[in-house]
């Protein structure tokens, strides 16, 4: 037994190719045989990943989910940053650039209103809290931008760590959540275009939401969702502790 | 060879992930601003330059194409190693602040969009 989960801990990342082909075999399985293809096979994969996730934490009260248990470690870098947004950039080549330029602008507008829609929206569910003072404020909607909008806010103007904590956790929220939603909610906001996939990625934000989202509604939709999420969590981070903050603190002390 | 695709790949990927990471400094984030999106913009004009000169054979491109056949797997990888611990077990408020802005954007895309579809080519 030692000798078997010492071998998956060293090849870890081989080890994942395996674990992960077999989650989207079965996921194939059930989309076919349980729901009769009205749930994508992608977004079946995708739940199951999360459930794997909170097990992992559960399990190991970390907070890297399956990644914390020794033998699954290599899902930390197949499902890392790096393969992720390497990944990303490969899906550019179905891209149209023409479709690209001529939503170029309702993406950048759906970028700011997205921050600032988020941020609304996480101030008003902090406000309902009793929060009153700006820098919390301003922290939890941050956090609602993403979970890293969230701390970086709070750490740059004086959050306390429990509501630096707070924030993260509505991140990730958001996170799982826009993972869940998209695909079943998709054909009821007309995702189905490139146009609509840039106008949602600049909306949402979360890459990994965003791009989980997608993957699981039409793999074809990602590129251009994904390029515009990638230039929310930077904006946000510097729009939340300079611009919103200085205008939440004319409202609250 | 399909090594040149992922070479041209990882040459896009850094170019645009350093550009983004100088970006960030210069509007004075501690985040990389858009690296992702400027590797794809010069992915996608590298392969529209290596089409025009028929430099990209059918093994080249697969070197590229794998790693979009690999992005969903990837994406399953990735949904693993959230925390969704923290998600569900943080309580009502960071449920609820990190539920209710993604409602309100959500209601928000079909008229975003529409606004979109309404730009004329040209």
């Amino acid at each position: 037994m030692e000798i078997i989960s010492k071998f998956l801990e060293k090849n870890g990342i081989v080890f994942t190719f395996l674990v992960v082909s077999l989650i989207i075999y079965f996921s194939e399985l059930i989309a076919v045989k349980v729901t009769n293809k009205k749930i994508p096979g992608s977004a079946i994969a995708i739940i199951i990943g999360l459930l794997l996730a909170y097990f992992g934490g559960v399990a190991t009260g970390g907070e890297k989910g399956i990644a914390d248990i020794k033998i699954f470690s290599g899902f930390g870098v197949l499902g890392g940053s790096m393969f992720r947004d390497f990944a990303i950039v490969s899906t550019a080549m179905g891209a149209s650039f023409i479709v690209i330029k001529r939503t170029g602008w309702a993406g950048v507008l759906s970028l700011f209103l997205g921050i600032i829609l988020s941020f609304i929206g996480g101030v008003v569910v902090a406000l309902l809290w009793g929060y009153r003072d700006a820098v919390s404020l301003t922290t939890i909607g941050a956090g609602a931008c993403t979970y890293i909008v969230g701390p970086v806010t709070g750490a740059a103007i004086g959050a306390s760590s429990e509501v630096m904590a707070l924030s993260i956790a509505a991140g990730v929220v958001k996170a799982v959540f826009v993972t869940i939603v998209t695909p079943f909610v998709a054909k009821y906001i007309g995702l189905n275009n490139p146009h609509t996939a840039m106008v949602f990625g600049g909306l949402m934000g979360t890459t990994s939401g965003v791009s989980a989202g997608l993957a699981a509604t039409d793999p074809k939709l990602v590129p251009y969702g994904a390029l515009t999420a990638t230039f929310y969590t930077g904006l946000g981070c510097l729009f939340c502790p300079s611009l919103l903050f200085i205008m939440m603190k004319f409202v609250f002390v | 060879m399909i090594i040149y695709g992922v070479g041209i790949l990882a040459f896009c990927y850094v170019v645009g992930q350093i550009f983004g990471e100088f970006i960030g400094k210069l509007i004075g984030v501690n985040a990389n601003v858009g690296g992702v999106g400027f590797a794809m913009i010069l992915l996608i004009f590298i392969n529209d330059w290596l089409k025009k000169k028929n430099y990209l054979d059918i093994s080249t491109e697969k070197g590229i194409t794998f790693w979009s056949q690999m992005y969903i797997p990837i994406v399953v990888a990735m949904s693993a190693i959230q925390n969704v611990k923290v998600a569900v077990s943080s309580g009502f408020i960071a449920i609820l602040a990190g539920i209710v802005p993604v409602l309100i954007c959500l209601v928000a895309i079909p008229f975003l969009s529409k606004l979109s579809k309404n730009t004329p080519l040209n």
